[in-house]
């Protein structure tokens, strides 16, 4: 089962088809995946994509027919439009897409499971701070710069600090909002070493696009090596008094 | 033939004579459908021309990458006005206009219920739009976003004028959406043609049924929530303050309480149109009549449960999100059967590739791939990845010109010869509609990939390097192509207008009654009213327009100089009542111009000046109806056809009366939602429970049980038949109503006094909304019950004459039941949740 969504998930399959357009090697890509998240997503949108040309394609080609022939479904009884069409075909692609959907959307919820690393994340009017525990179990931040590393899964924990943001890394997962007196969490994981480009997805205001940041993922020994380069939070975390 | 000529001419010339507004400046006091219908739409048009030079100057910034032809302040500003313009000011406005002017002419009847609001709501609109136009041209537009999330647009975010406007400029316009929602339900209720049961109304009046029922439901907790976002920024009452106890999203959901059966709202009267025209093109009676009706029943209650499919990502319990998953998945199955419907009916048929079908073409083309992409982001792990990108920009333009700009082009070229009584004489529809067409699917089907490509919305440039500089080229290409086609309709409605020759009565062969009239219709629309006895009274009997005119149908004379048309039973269509309407005058301008000192005040923050202005618009709205009635009882009168009815102020059934309990509905759903917010902030806001609570006070709480009991028992006096005839009881129990709020008006005015501060803590904020509220509502009471008093006292008011009665009596019970709710909630709250 598994294979089978990798195989839709792909790069170089997604890519074949995008390539008709541009080509997905945009730095932003949801299509160009590198974590498992966006992994899954991207093949529920393939599936989705091939499902609806289908449908579409179906129901232009009704309408064609009866400009083409006009007349063709004179004898046709309405039920057979009303309930075949109003009612079972809708039932029969939506059911299985439904049950697919909340089937992959569940293996995407952040599991309190406590081994998972954690990182508290803040947005402000403009830019992201992360704080982690390094290894001594001391709070260390950086800003607009989130370490992780490759191949472990992160929990990450988000609120804001003024208005509302939204945490979009989209070649590694969906996105989260930010918002002041709540927190959010989200899972990600990168399955290679490299640079994952963030943004704010939520519109906060004049300098919302400059409100970009940057997911490095690194191998244990670096990841150790940079966490330890960081320097020590004032504070620890997410502030008080917020509602989970 | 000559008598039934000269008889139609004589009718006509003594129907017109009362009917007709005044020419010049008297124009300002027109009150006439038709007249009030064509502004709506071309304002709108107006306002679309505006909004599209908006989207014109989006494009224009994003056509190349780093672009300096906009800031990011200027373009904040345009996106946040493209989209306010578009919602507001364009689609809902629109249809209003069309459904006023139609929905008379297909029901059988000679003007809408209430034609004196009608203008009132019409000057509403075009005020506070203006209020909003003003503000862009000053540069002080509001740059929140259309949706104007907190704390965004709180004052501490955006401390300038520029969203008190949008909140302001926007409640003000709603109050026409809200009239227009009011008058549509009751002239649909009331005012048909008799033997027009309910299941032989046009499709389009039941597409319009349902919408307006929506908008009664959809639009207060939009209105509660601009009101509170106000409160909060003019008086530092915190609502949606985080620190305070508010939170942000309490206006998510208010908003899209409101915003998602908005969408709704501008499709079904487009889809009524499609219900509409699309069966005289396939010349073919529709398919499924009665399942059309279900299914945009049902999709109007569906509407209201998936608001939360616009906040998939603000962290959701996760079952809640496979809720709202399904049930927008579920949306799916009154538009399949709609759409299969409309299909079946053209298999079935004889299409005729006219150019009102080919934008109903456009339509099925454009819709359904918007449909389609609606199913995607109903799938929520999808919806976390293009949320906020331009997928959804793609997504909603497809769902919003395909399910409402197409379809409106195919009215506007199926209806022009009714409104103008004019034919083409060359058309440029056809390249228009390629233009048009060809733009739009350049623009926004290449912009599904620019979404996934990860561009998100509301940026206003982006980098050389994004891998977004073809796709947002082509896109800017295709919307100029867009825009030259909409110039050529323009051109094109123009020249028909001003150069068409004169148009065949029914040009498309149609079986609806608004092909009855003359074309353009008369002042009056009917000569005489209609009989109708099937869902194609056009094609049951041919000779009925001539019939009409000449005076063979009901009501056709005029009696004593008055308006006069014909009101039914809901449900059967049996005739009930004869209902007199008003004609031409100019105080609904000048309630209007005073609403708007209340608005503009309140924006300047003269509050002095808007508190003035809102007892005057109080003053003036009452003056409407003051000297308005019959001084005696008049008893069954002659109707036509030899039957005889009641006139509208002798029933209880009038349309007045039942105006008010839809005006209550909405009231109470405004109630409701402000409840909902209370309720909303202890379960989910940060910083609860509150610091302090408020103490129960015996004697006030004596005061507001006693007096609200007291308005309850009044206005149920009021209105026994034994009180009604006697002059001096009538008096004395409208007092009593009076007396009962005065009462609870002093028990609220003790509990806000000794309330702390309601600045420190949204749980003191909302007390104190909700207190003022009810206390407010306890206010009016008093007005209405002098007002009744007053009617009695002008000789307006016998045992059979009691609407103004009734109509107060409905609103004490109902502020009576709202005052002691509100004193539950009150006191109860802290209880139940255990502080």
């Amino acid at each position: 089962m598994r294979e089978q969504a990798r195989w839709f998930a792909r790069p170089t399959i997604a890519c074949g088809v995008a390539a008709l357009l541009t080509g997905c090697s945009a730095p932003l890509s949801t299509l160009d995946t590198a974590g498992p998240a966006a992994a899954s997503i991207a093949s529920l949108w393939w599936v989705m994509l091939i499902g609806a040309s289908l449908i579409f394609i179906i129901v232009m080609a009704l309408l064609a027919l009866v400009f083409i022939r006009p007349g063709f479904g004179r004898r046709a009884p309405a039920s057979w439009w009303l309930v075949g069409g109003g009612l079972a075909f809708p039932a029969a692609v939506l059911t299985p897409l439904l049950i697919y959907a909340l089937w992959s959307g569940e293996r995407l919820y952040p599991i309190g499971d406590p081994a998972v690393a954690q990182v508290d994340v803040v947005a402000r009017q403009w830019e992201w701070s992360f704080t982690y525990n390094d290894a001594a179990g001391a709070p260390v931040r950086s800003v607009n710069t989130l370490h992780i590393q490759v191949g472990q899964p992160v929990r990450l924990n988000i609120t804001s600090a003024d208005v509302i943001h939204a945490f979009w890394v989209p070649r590694l997962a969906g996105k989260i909002d930010a918002i002041p007196g709540h927190i959010n969490a989200l899972q990600i994981k990168a399955d290679a070493p490299g640079i994952y480009r963030g943004v704010c997805a939520e519109f906060c205001g004049s300098a919302h696009l400059e409100m970009q940041f940057a997911v490095e993922a690194h191998t244990a020994d670096e990841f150790k090596a940079v966490l330890g380069s960081l320097p020590l939070a004032a504070t620890g975390g997410n502030a008080p008094g917020v509602r989970p | 033939m000559t008598d039934t000529t000269t008889d139609a001419i004589r009718l006509h010339k003594q129907l017109d004579r009362i009917w007709r507004t005044p020419s010049g400046l008297g124009r300002l006091s027109a009150v006439n459908h038709s007249i009030i219908g064509r502004r709506f739409i071309i304002t709108a048009f107006v306002f679309f021309g505006i909004g599209g030079i908006l989207a014109m100057l989006i494009r224009a910034q994003l056509a190349t990458p780093r672009s300096a032809f906009l800031g990011p302040d200027v373009y904040n500003q345009v996106f946040t006005m493209h989209g306010t313009v578009m919602m507001f000011l364009f689609a809902i406005p629109l249809f209003e206009g069309l459904a006023m002017y139609l929905l008379p002419k297909m029901l059988g009847a000679r003007d809408m219920a209430f034609p004196r609001l009608s203008a009132y709501g019409y000057w509403c609109y075009l005020f506070g739009g203006s209020i909003l136009i003003v503000g862009l041209v000053l540069g002080l537009a509001p740059d929140s976003g259309w949706f104007m999330y907190t704390p965004l647009s709180s004052r501490t975010y955006t401390p300038g004028i520029n969203a008190d406007i949008w909140l302001i400029g926007i409640t003000f316009v709603e109050i026409s959406a809200l009239s227009a929602a009011i008058e549509t339900i009751v002239t649909i209720f009331k005012l048909r043609a008799p033997g027009m049961s309910l299941d032989k109304m046009p499709l389009f009046a039941w597409y319009l049924l349902v919408t307006a029922f929506m908008m009664l439901f959809g639009f207060p907790p939009l209105i509660v929530g601009s009101i509170l976002l106000e409160i909060e920024r003019a008086f530092d009452l915190p609502f949606f303050d985080p620190t305070r106890g508010g939170d942000p999203l309490l206006w998510q959901h208010l908003f899209w309480l409101f915003g998602h059966p908005e969408v709704y709202i501008i499709f079904l009267p487009a889809a009524g149109v499609v219900s509409t025209v699309l069966p005289v093109l396939a010349r073919r009676d529709i398919i499924g009549y009665l399942w059309i009706v279900v299914s945009i029943v049902a999709l109007a209650f569906l509407s209201f449960g998936l608001w939360v499919h616009h906040m998939f990502t603000v962290g959701i319990p996760h079952l809640a999100l496979a809720f709202f998953s399904a049930a927008s998945t579920a949306v799916a199955f009154p538009t399949a059967v709609q759409f299969f419907a409309w299909i079946g009916t053209l298999a079935a048929g004889r299409p005729q590739l006219k150019l009102p079908m080919m934008f109903l073409l456009g339509f099925f083309f454009v819709f359904a791939m918007g449909g389609l992409t609606g199913v995607m982001l109903a799938i929520v792990p999808f919806n976390w990845q293009v949320h906020d990108t331009h997928f959804v920009v793609a997504h909603l333009h497809y769902v919003l010109v395909g399910g409402f700009i197409f379809p409106m082009l195919a009215a506007a070229y199926y209806w022009l010869p009714h409104f103008t009584g004019r034919a083409p004489r060359i058309s440029l529809g056809v390249t228009a509609f390629w233009l048009i067409f060809i733009g739009f699917n350049v623009t926004f089907l290449i912009m599904h990939a620019t979404g996934l490509m990860g561009m998100p919305r509301r940026i206003y440039t982006y980098d050389a390097s994004s891998g977004w500089e073809w796709l947002n080229f082509i896109s800017s290409m295709g919307s100029f192509l867009m825009a030259i086609g909409f110039a050529l309709f323009t051109v094109d409605v123009v020249m028909q207008v001003t150069m068409g020759k004169r148009a065949s009565r029914n040009p498309w062969g149609a079986k609806t009654l608004e092909w009855a009239t003359a074309m353009p219709p008369p002042t009056y629309n009917f000569a005489s009213l209609p009989t109708v006895t099937s869902r194609t009274p056009l094609a049951d009997t041919r000779s009925m327009p001539s019939d009409l005119a000449s005076g063979h149908g009901y009501l056709g004379f005029v009696r004593d100089d008055r308006l006069e048309t014909l009101g039914v039973e809901i449900t059967s269509g049996r005739l009930e009542q004869v209902v007199r309407l008003p004609n031409s005058t100019f105080i609904p301008l000048y309630t209007a111009l005073v609403t708007g000192v209340f608005f503009v005040a309140l924006l300047l923050k003269f509050y002095l000046v808007a508190a003035a202005a809102f007892v005057a618009t109080v003053i003036m709205l009452l003056t409407w109806t003051r000297d308005w009635g019959d001084l005696a009882d008049r008893g069954v009168i002659a109707a036509g056809l030899g039957e005889k009815a009641p006139p509208h102020t002798e029933t209880s059934a009038a349309p007045s009366n039942w105006a008010m309990t839809l005006a209550l509905f909405a009231d109470a759903t405004a109630y409701s939602s402000l409840a909902f917010g209370m309720l909303f902030l202890w379960v989910v806001a940060p910083n609860w429970p509150p610091p302090t609570l408020i103490e129960p006070s015996l004697p006030a709480s004596l005061l507001i049980v006693i007096g609200l009991s007291a308005a309850w028992v009044g206005a149920s006096r009021s209105v026994a038949p034994a009180v009604l005839s006697d002059a001096r009881q009538r008096e004395l129990w409208p007092m009593v109503a009076a007396a009962g709020h005065l009462a609870s008006l002093a028990g609220f005015f003790m509990l806000m006094t000794a309330m702390p501060d309601p600045s420190r803590h949204a749980y003191l904020a909302a007390t104190f909304v909700l207190l003022a509220y009810v206390a407010l509502h306890a206010g009016l009471g008093v007005v209405f019950a002098g007002f009744g008093i007053v009617r009695s006292r002008g000789g307006y008011v016998s045992a059979a004459r009691a609407l103004d009665l009734r109509i107060g009596a409905q609103w004490h019970r109902y502020t009576a039941a709202i005052g002691l709710i509100a004193l539950l909630l009150v006191h109860g709250l802290p209880w139940v949740m255990g502080s």
